[in-house]
């Protein structure tokens, strides 16, 4: 049973969206999460590793548990969550909702707080239609939610954190992982993560492309080839391997879809996944009352989506005048400075000036 | 991914997935070989800059330091370290290791492992390198799976002499990656 | 490998444990009964039972199964108890469903 009128309003119930409900409802504001899904946990609920980071941002705890984390405090502080949940149209004040995907139910929140985190990017070859192709995020779907295989021998397309990670899983469940294929002629993702793949004696395969995928009713064979530095094939160099399945890790967007409904504006920033709404330091968009956080306001991790997500929570219940001004200045400086940690060394430097240049792009149109 | 200059040094990680020889030597989680022929050390391999500290916190005698940029390459107080192999199971990257050269014949060294199924005492697997090459057979020693680590299990595993730093991860015998590519 | 009569599920995993018992049903897939487990989508229960194509495409009679995994890419539709372009990889098993692999459907006007 629903709220009728919520004071806050969170759209997806990941890291983010989460943690922006427990920090509204830690203020007292009253709160309602919706997903889509059946299971509350975003991508948490797929994420068998355990995190980085430091303790505060839940270090050294499998993203599976810190999903059950945030749910059980979440309901704790009376949030309401609905699952199954899709949120079909968002109209000026309004967000219309097809409650366990049967009736049509509109709800007009005093704050909105859109956390519907990215999807993922896919590249075409010939026969990647094949059943056995597919993203890295159906496999650890099907693999660690649904606990079925999704295939015997499987080729990772895209070397980055996803894709050393998604063939470290399929191979805990007990899948061969015939190797890695990467364009770059550097390994994308962290150094650790790739030792871990190494060592096991998978082969990465730099510089690197898929020529084209073999089958029948599904992926029998996949036939990749070297790039040199303009991408272009080098003939002569192609090698067939024998697979039954292909994972897609290359990269991923933000899902903004219902932050355009609300009428917010974009920026192109590629380094956080291409299409990003315009957002201030402490996640309002241009849209007044209308919040982002995660994945959906520039693809980065779990750690920076539950700092982001505690970010809006903390702005939305602050409008609504339930928190007072130093409260507000003390947390809100707080969760900046534990982003500047999450952003910091090689791998973070480029987000954090991708983010300032967002909120720079939100002051220039707020003028 | 582009500037890696603000690293203390090239990282050939980046190309091979595997730290270099020259990377271990100069990283400050690794101890010097008069450490690691003294008795169990830990060694950790962790040799890019990212954001995270489990390891500093999860050692009872303060032996590992990383402090407040959580970002610094861990460093190992070799000399208060006395390989009790209570990180190994905490680091998130599994780039831990706790060995052992002070013996006569053999090398220990102590990997994470978190497949299916767990060897048992006594069993021998096949030793692989940092590249997952085989090196020698080995005898598992022990193997630690309390609940407490969360389902990293610890293999202990007895090597021929000097191969304590190369020997990174085994197979099973039988449970060979039959990975015949093309 | 013949993977086709094989059960295809995990029932042991070094992180997530066992695979707990839970409620089964079946579900009947091109005039087979498989099993399928109380609360996974109709595509797990196809899978774990190795059947990987959920439809042929209209024009080409090309095979297609699962792709994004969370109901956004139209890949994996079959026609469930009569109705067409169910994504299976998001609608749950229901006991004594009655799921087709979704054959072309011939144009038809009026």
């Amino acid at each position: 049973m629903g709220i009728a009128r919520p004071e806050v309003l969170v759209i997806g119930a990941g890291p983010a969206g989460l943690a922006a409900a427990i920090e509204a409802a830690e203020h007292k504001a009253s709160v309602m999460v919706v997903d889509e899904n059946v299971r509350a946990g975003g991508q948490l609920i797929k994420q068998t590793h355990k995190f980085f980071g430091s303790e505060l941002h839940h270090a050294g705890i499998r993203g599976i548990n810190i999903a059950t984390k945030l749910v059980e405090r979440a309901v704790h502080l009376h949030v309401s969550i609905q699952l199954h949940t899709p949120v079909v149209a968002i109209f000026e004040g309004v967000v219309v909702m097809a409650k366990e995907e049967k009736v049509l139910e509109t709800i007009r929140p005093a704050r909105l707080i859109i956390a519907t985190g990215a999807i993922e990017n896919a590249i075409c070859f010939p026969g990647w239609t094949l059943p056995g192709v597919m993203t890295a995020g159906a496999a650890q779907t099907f693999v660690n939610i649904h606990r079925v295989r999704v295939g015997d021998r499987v080729v990772v397309v895209g070397s980055g954190n996803v894709g050393l990670i998604i063939a470290y899983q399929l191979r805990q469940a007990g899948s061969e992982i015939v190797g890695i294929v990467e364009a770059k002629p550097q390994i994308g993702g962290w150094g650790v993560h790739a030792s871990k793949i190494r060592r096991m004696g998978i082969p990465i395969w730099l510089s690197h492309t898929v020529k084209e995928v073999r089958g029948d009713d599904r992926v029998r064979t996949v036939v990749i080839h070297q790039i040199d530095s303009n991408f272009h094939p080098i003939p002569g160099t192609e090698k067939e391997l024998i697979a039954d399945t292909v994972c897609l890790a290359v990269g991923m967007r933000p899902q903004v879809h219902l932050v355009e409904m609300a009428g917010g504006s974009f920026v192109y920033e590629p380094v956080l996944g291409g299409i990003v709404p315009v957002h201030n330091e402490i996640m309002e968009t241009t849209v007044s009352g209308v919040y982002v956080a995660g994945d959906v306001a520039g693809v980065e991790e779990a750690s920076t989506a539950i700092v982001e997500g505690q970010l809006a929570g903390l702005a939305a219940a602050y409008s609504l005048g339930k928190v007072s001004r130093p409260a507000f200045e003390e947390r809100r400086n707080a969760y900046l400075q534990a982003l500047e940690e999450l952003r910091s060394g090689p791998f973070g430097d480029e987000r954090k000036e991708a983010k300032r240049r967002i909120w720079n792009h939100y002051d220039q149109l707020k003028q | 991914m582009t500037n890696l200059s603000n690293n203390k040094f090239e990282v050939t990680i980046r190309r091979c997935g595997v730290p270099s020889d020259e990377e271990l030597v100069r990283c400050p989680g690794v101890p010097n070989t008069k450490r690691l022929h003294q008795g169990p050390v830990a060694v950790i391999e962790c040799v890019e800059e990212i954001p995270c500290n489990v390891c500093e916190v999860s050692c009872p005698r303060g032996a590992i330091r990383i402090g407040k940029k959580i970002t610094n390459l861990p460093m190992l107080d070799s000399q208060s370290c006395v390989g009790c192999g209570l990180c190994i199971p905490k680091c998130p990257g599994l780039a831990i290791f706790v060995v052992d050269q002070s013996g006569k014949d053999i090398d220990k060294v102590s990997i994470p492992y978190e497949f299916l199924p767990l060897p048992k005492p006594g069993q021998i697997v096949t030793a692989l390198d940092r590249n997952g090459q085989p090196v020698c057979d080995a005898r598992v020693e022990r193997v630690n799976n309390d609940p407490r680590n969360d389902r990293t299990a610890v293999v202990t595993l007895l090597v021929p002499k000097g191969l304590g730093m190369k020997v990174r991860f085994f197979w099973l015998k039988g449970e060979e990656q039959d990975v015949q590519r093309e | 490998m013949k993977s086709e009569d094989t059960d295809r599920r995990i029932y042991e995993h070094p992180i997530l444990g066992p695979l707990k018992d839970g409620k089964k049903c079946v579900i009947i897939v091109d005039g087979k009964p498989i099993e399928a487990r109380e609360g996974e989508p109709i595509l797990a229960a196809m899978l774990a039972a190795g059947i990987v194509v959920a439809r042929q495409t209209e024009k080409r009679h090309e095979p297609r199964g699962l792709f994004c995994g969370i109901g956004l890419c139209s890949d994996c539709l079959v026609t469930v108890n009569g109705v067409r372009n169910v994504r299976s990889c998001v609608t749950l098993v229901e006991d004594g469903m009655r799921v087709e692999t979704q054959a072309p459907e011939a144009a038809q006007w009026g």
